[in-house]
């Protein structure tokens, strides 16, 4: 769409700065609102990434911010001010790819300035320097954002010509209408979660509570919530107070554990050391429905059960209330707290959007977001896409998705897929030859960092040719889009796929298992499907599944059965590129797979089998046959011959063999021409 | 702070130079030597002076001595001598008395004592100018140690004066040198302000600068009018040397972009004066302020590195084709600029800075090195380097880098060439030589065609390129020509080629018997001349008819040349040798292959000698290696069968004449048929997945039928195949 079609070829191609917003709509009968093509809610790390890819591509879009600046949420928190993201700065290694695998606040751009490693050298670096990575890389890359622009209303106007069937209208604080054909929403999770219970208005937000330590000095503190904020509390105030009593419903969910990175991080944990240490401090685990707050006469905070609160007079004070201990005098919250502090984590902000609109939360622990589809499009609304941590719904408490490190690609993907939808670009994929499968997995699996990051939800794709000549490769698609892939991405998957994934042991990790038991690292090539750590996994197929193959997985499986698996035994450097344990395996399975010799031969080797069978394996017929191939010297044959690789043809004499005449002509075993493994890389 | 360890080498190095070194002068110049009363007279003409006084030299001091006699040529540039002064034995002044333990050296102006410094911080010329011009620019140059000083001065100098952060290893090392030269000259127009502590620059977001010699940060404070707004950094990305700091703040001092009407080959900017280049952002009056931010934009991402300007269109009378919007203009003159169209602001910053990372450090393989070598003796003007892909993955993508290895050809101004021949050291040198010259050649004289003919024009090419090829055209045949110019284009590299079109082409229509227009080649080796007829040929066309040509009658087959007579789809009939070929072997064959029989054939010989694997061959067709030499027919695309000529009958035109006619009237019998089995997987993969089911059968955890996962497969699972499941050919199926 080009609101200012008739212009020159100059305006529309130099100006990144085009006033879109000072167009009406291009679709008759629509409103007068100003329109984009695409509306991007918030300025944070996912509303940039995404404006970043759409500016790249030429679209129409708008960023509506409502600070004054980007990353706002950063600027408030965490509210101790640490980030919990690492910082890697150094990798040993010059692949930028790769060395995104290790930065998990850098956002996806080609300016290597844009890096994070430029903006901290610390570790776990400070919010601060978020919010100035946030102003830099929308100024640098000229990003569209309106910033002051609050959207306190968001509502769907039905048009027969619009892309989806509708448009959207938003309103912001000033009552300006905006119109936009896709909706992209990156708001975040923003509002404090907060529990009613009896007495809860006693208890103070972690959004809000004093961060200067000083202020708990000698007092007793109780923190409601088990998640990193709450951990990073009573970490800032650990060596002020008297004692600091955790409540949660569930049992602690150390990240280390669950490979989850939302889960408590070891930078927080503290308080389990000082707690198993017997230093007063202590974890309770209860259902926080199941307590009331009640105040003594002296100002303090009691715990109660609400039953024993219903049954006091409504006006008694809490002396009155009777407390658990009154009956069982070892009751553990007996003693009074100085302070409650509610740090449950946040909600996503639905208020805005019209009901019309089906933007429903997700169920159970995913309540605190809106209920999308594996593409990240909302299941009520076409067109209205979740990106950032909203997003998390779709891998909550399995991948980073609700992380930047991790969200950085889902943007791109459903960047990829909008690309696709209105713009008819199919995915990005390359064409190889046959004879560069292995390579190409392998130098997937040793640099992918979107794979890496998001294991187990974005996978890359493998698409064959008619009679497996060769491949398309699509990367990082989302998996469990699988049975849509040709719809969604505009390629063809006629002639058999594989599906390259990173995953851990299905059995692994979980908050009760014990993630270093001895024995725990699998070596054996033979085990690697039972691997423990991160690692790659190949699936294959003749076909792609269909939904109702998607839908009915087994338990544990990103995928339904496939006709073949594959996996790269773990590795503790995470460098799959072992000639014998890594690639040699993952070779013979494609072979087995594809029912073909997949090794490379040097020029001679092909020479050979030129003049002595009628067909050519795929590495000759595709280079040697093309006038290419490793002609090598003499240094080069001498090697070979050395290592058992070639005969030496010059040292066959005119003795007649001891073969029976009328065999049919086998030369020499093939495998004995092949190049060694490490050449063929 | 001021003594590391290189400090200390560089020191001892100095030992080892000057020792030996003694020369006195008075010239202004150098180091003064003076009586205390000539050194006082001199104190009262007001001058800034750094003054030694020594009474007896010892070895130590010598060394200081030489520094400073090397130190007193550059501070006289600014205005300071230098003097030592002999104190006699008796002298009982303030400098030359007994309190004055040799190790100071002082700094006056005038009569007045500025500063005293210990030898010891004088270590060398470097250190002597950096920290004299330190102490006289006190109040210029701002010597900070924590992050809250430069914000102070950051926020202080907003919307006044810019202000250069220099960071430095140490004082007195020559980056501290070049940085305090630069500031006796700039000292006014900026803040300059100095730091050796590497945490300040990490608060700045710098950990990146290089932190070993030292770094240049440019802040455009003046700019800056909002107090809470920060000031945009630059970085000087050279060592820290006077020039490249002049340079450097000369770029940061012109403006930022700048609007012309002239004609951008004229145009010449400081950026151009510089060395850099200059981009010209076309506008027009309608969509000027939205071009103007554009260029604003690329201005700032490229400040430093090129220049930017806007060329108004409108108001020029240039003759620009519409559909560009970028000019691009090099440093280098005479260089023409180019005309661009280009889609996005990336496109503009990549045109400067798409510079390739080059791996060239890492140990070389010995077989790669060895294969340099060859090349760099072969080929002089050009640099051979190797991009490790797996390490620079992005550039190797950009650069459309799929399959490897792979070998490009970067020359300046022109489209990188890709040799997609086979990877061996003759065939590359050719490849490049061969590329050297622009084909096809333009040949405008009669004689210039001869000598072209000949192999004198190109003389030394003619052992990459057998075979010239000229094509020839009257002046009118312009499509033909085209067409010509095409092929020869496509085929650079492989074979050299030229045209002659010029009015008397006729001329060599008549010597060489042919109509025009006609392709001439010249085999030099055989020192003929053939000629072919190019009638309603396509560059297609042509590029075959060539290749064709460059086939041999009766070629040598080798491992490298193979494939082209493959292609030709015909049997080989091969004469194994293990000799070169003698005039006995030729005078049979060269009769035989002219025959029109042969045509279906492809005759052809093959050295086992230099083709060793040709032994294996035969032993493939013979079980046993016979005696040579040897004729068989070789039906590689058709039944697959191997004849051979009989071991007992001489080879003669007659007789293999003879064997060829029973051959093909079925009353030869074949010796071997050869094999047209598939290439098949030489060895069973790991099943994992009847593995897994081993441990936890799959149907107890399936929500689903097994059957319909696979229903696109016409058997069962494949990876069975280690099984021993015989019947499984399902992969072929399938796929």
């Amino acid at each position: 769409m080009a609101p200012l079609r008739g212009c020159s070829g100059l305006l529309l191609t130099l100006t990144l700065t085009l006033p879109w917003a000072l167009a009406p709509s291009p679709f008759p009968g629509a409103s007068f609102f100003p329109h984009w093509d695409y509306c991007v809610l918030g300025a944070g790390p996912a509303g940039l990434q995404m404006a970043h890819f759409l500016g790249q591509a030429g679209r129409s879009y708008v960023v509506l911010e409502r600070a004054a600046a980007p990353g706002s949420f950063f600027t408030h928190y965490p509210r101790h001010r640490r980030l919990i993201s690492i910082n890697k700065r150094y990798t040993g290694k010059v692949n930028s790819e790769f060395n995104l695998r290790h930065d998990w606040n850098s956002l996806l751009s080609s300016e290597p300035r844009l890096l994070f490693r430029h903006y901290s050298a610390a570790y776990f670096p400070h919010a601060r320097d978020m919010v100035r990575y946030l102003g830099d890389f929308a100024d640098r890359l000229g990003l569209q954002v309106r910033y002051n622009t609050a959207i306190v209303r968001v509502t769907l106007s039905k048009h027969p010509r619009a892309w989806n069937g509708h448009f959207f209208i938003l309103t912001d604080h000033r009552g300006q209408g905006y119109q936009c054909s896709v909706l992209l929403v990156a708001t975040g999770v923003s509002i404090p979660n907060e529990i009613d219970f009896l007495g809860s208005e006693y208890v103070e937000g972690y959004e809000s509570v004093s961060i200067d330590p000083e202020d708990f000095a000698g007092q007793n503190v109780l923190i409601l919530g088990r998640g990193n904020s709450a951990f990073e509390t009573a970490e800032n105030i650990l060596g002020h107070t008297n004692f600091i009593h955790m409540v949660g419903r569930s049992r602690i969910r150390l990240s280390w554990a669950t490979h989850y990175v939302g889960d408590l991080r070891a930078i927080n944990n503290g308080l389990l050391d000082t707690y198993q240490l017997k230093s007063l401090d202590g974890l309770i685990e209860v259902d926080l429905k199941d307590i009331a707050v009640v105040k003594d006469s002296e100002g303090r905070l009691r715990i109660t059960l609400p039953i024993l609160v219903e049954r006091a007079d409504k006006n008694a004070s809490a002396q009155a209330v009777p407390l658990p201990q009154d009956e069982v005098d070892n009751f553990a919250m007996r003693v009074p707290y100085d302070r409650v502090i509610r740090c449950l984590g946040f909600t996503f902000d639905f208020s805005i959007f019209s009901d019309t609109l089906g933007l429903a939360p997700g169920k159970g622990r995913k309540k605190k977001y809106p209920l999308i589809k594996a593409s990240y499009e909302s299941k009520g609304t076409r067109g209205l896409f979740v990106l950032g941590t909203a997003s998390h719904s779709v891998d909550y408490r399995k991948s980073a998705g609700g992380f930047i490190h991790g969200f950085r690609y889902t943007a791109r993907v459903v960047h990829r897929l909008l690309e696709h939808r209105h713009h008819g670009i199919p995915w990005p994929s390359l064409v190889y030859p046959i004879t560069q499968l292995t390579n190409t997995i392998i130098r997937r699996v040793n640099e992918a960092s979107g794979l890496y990051q998001m294991f187990s939800v974005l996978a890359d794709i493998i698409l064959l040719k008619e009679k497996a000549t060769g491949f398309e490769y699509l990367e990082e698609y989302p998996i469990r889009m699988l049975a849509e892939l040709e719809t969604l991405t505009g390629r063809e998957a006629r002639h058999g796929l594989f599906v390259v994934t990173m995953e851990y042991g299905k059995n692994f990790s979980g908050p009760d298992k014990d993630v270093f038991h001895f024995d725990r690292a699998v070596w054996d090539v033979e085990d690697a499907w039972q691997s423990n750590f991160l690692h790659p996994v190949i699936y294959y197929y003749h076909c792609l599944p269909t939904e109702k193959e998607m839908a009915s997985r087994a338990p544990g499986w990103p995928l339904p059965r496939p006709v073949a698996i594959h996996h790269i035994v773990e590795d503790f450097l995470t460098d799959w590129t072992a000639p014998i344990a890594h690639i040699l395996p993952l070779r013979r399975f494609l072979e087995n797979c594809l029912n073909t010799d997949l090794r490379s031969f040097y020029a001679e080797s092909c020479f050979l089998f030129a003049l002595t069978r009628q067909k050519l394996p795929p590495f000759c017929q595709h280079g040697y046959m093309n006038m290419q191939g490793l002609m090598g010297n003499e240094e080069l044959r001498r090697h070979g011959i050395e290592s058992g690789l070639m005969e030496d043809y010059s040292a066959i004499d005119e003795q007649p063999a001891d073969q029976k005449p009328g065999d049919p002509a086998t030369p020499v075993h093939p495998s004995q021409h092949a190049t060694s493994i490490k050449e063929e890389l | 702070m001021m003594s590391s360890r290189l400090n200390i080498w560089i020191y001892i190095s100095f030992v080892l130079i000057c020792v030996f070194c003694k020369s006195i002068a008075r010239n202004r110049n150098t180091l003064m030597e003076l009586s205390p009363q000539e050194y006082f007279s001199i104190l009262q003409t007001g001058k800034t002076s750094l003054v030694y006084f020594s009474q007896d030299v010892s070895l130590d001091i010598t060394i200081f001595l030489e520094e400073l006699k090397k130190a007193a040529g550059p501070l006289h540039n600014y205005g300071i001598s230098v003097a030592k002064v002999n104190c006699a034995k008796e002298e009982a002044s303030r400098y030359c008395g007994r309190e004055n333990d040799w190790t100071k050296a002082y700094l006056f102006r005038g009569n007045i004592l500025l500063r005293e410094f210990p030898t010891d911080a004088l270590f060398d010329v470097n250190a002597i100018v950096a920290n004299v011009l330190f102490a006289l620019l006190f109040n210029e140059i701002k010597y900070i140690t924590s992050l809250e000083d430069f914000e102070n001065i950051e926020n202080a100098m907003k919307g006044k004066t810019n202000i250069a952060l220099i960071y430095v290893r140490a004082i007195g090392t020559p980056e501290h040198r070049a940085v305090m030269e630069t500031a006796f000259v700039y000292g006014t127009a900026y803040q300059f302000v100095l730091t050796t502590e590497t945490a300040l620059l990490e608060g700045i977001g710098a950990e990146n600068s290089d932190v070993i010699s030292g770094s240049l940060f440019f802040f455009h404070c003046k700019l800056v009018l909002d107090l809470t707004q920060k000031c945009q950094k630059t970085l000087l990305e050279q060592p820290l040397t006077i020039l490249n700091i002049h340079r450097f703040l000369k770029l940061m001092d012109a403006p930022l972009l700048t609007e012309i009407t002239e004609d951008p080959e004229k145009v010449s900017t400081i950026h151009l004066q510089l060395g850099l280049p200059q981009i010209f952002i076309l506008s027009q009056e309608n969509t000027y302020e939205m071009d103007k931010r554009t260029a604003e934009i690329v201005a700032w991402r490229l400040l430093g590195k090129a220049g930017v300007t806007l060329l108004l269109k409108d108001s020029s009378d240039l003759n620009i084709p519409a559909h560009i919007n970028v000019i691009f203009k090099r440093a280098k003159e005479g260089v023409p600029v180019d005309f661009l169209v280009l889609h996005d602001v990336n496109s503009i910053i990549s045109l400067v800075e798409n510079n390739i990372p080059i791996q060239n450090n890492e140990s070389v393989k010995e077989y790669e090195e060895g294969e340099m070598e060859t090349l760099n003796l072969g080929v002089s003007n050009m640099i051979f380097s190797r991009i490790n892909c797996g390490d620079w993955s992005n550039v190797c993508t950009k650069q459309n880098v799929t399959e490897y290895p792979v070998i490009k050809i970067f020359k300046e101004g022109e489209k990188p060439v890709i040799y997609t021949g086979m990877l061996e050291t003759e065939y590359l040198l050719k490849f490049i030589r061969l590329n050297g010259i622009s084909c096809p050649v333009k040949i405008v004289t009669i004689e210039e065609a001869e000598e072209y003919l000949n192999g004198e024009l190109y003389k030394e090419l003619t052992s990459y390129s057998s075979v010239s090829v000229l094509g020839i055209f009257s002046s009118s045949m312009i499509k033909e020509k085209e067409n010509f110019i095409e092929a020869g284009k496509n085929l650079k590299g492989f074979v050299i080629t030229g045209f002659y079109s010029e009015e008397d082409a006729l001329i060599l229509s008549k010597k060489y018997a042919v109509t025009l227009p006609a392709l001439l080649f010249a085999r030099h080796k055989e020192g003929n001349i053939d000629s072919i007829l190019l009638s309603n040929s396509d560059a297609k066309d042509i590029i075959q008819i060539i290749k064709r040509a460059l086939l041999g009658i009766f070629p040598e087959i080798t491992v490298e040349n193979l494939p082209i007579y493959l292609r030709l789809q015909k049997p080989l009939l091969i004469l194994f040798r293990d000799d070169n070929l003698n005039h006995k072997d030729e005078k049979e064959m060269l009769p035989l292959v002219k025959q029109k029989y042969l045509e279906t054939l492809i005759p052809c010989w093959l050295n086992v000698k230099t083709t060793p694997v040709g032994r294996g061959i035969l032993k493939a067709y013979f079980k046993h290696l016979p005696p040579l030499p040897l004729l068989v027919l070789v039906d590689l695309h058709s039944q697959g069968q191997v004849s051979a000529f009989p071991l007992d009958q001489t080879i003669n035109e007659k007789n293999i004449l003879l064997w060829l006619q029973r051959l093909e009237a079925g009353l030869e019998s074949h010796i071997t048929t050869l094999s047209d089995e598939e290439w098949k997987p030489p060895l069973p993969a790991y099943n994992f997945l009847s593995r897994m089911d081993a441990t936890v059968p799959y149907t107890e955890i399936a929500q689903f039928p097994i059957q319909n996962m696979l229903r696109c497969a016409k058997t069962t699972d494949l990876q069975q195949h280690d099984k021993g499941h015989s019947e499984d050919k399902l992969g072929k199926n399938s796929i």
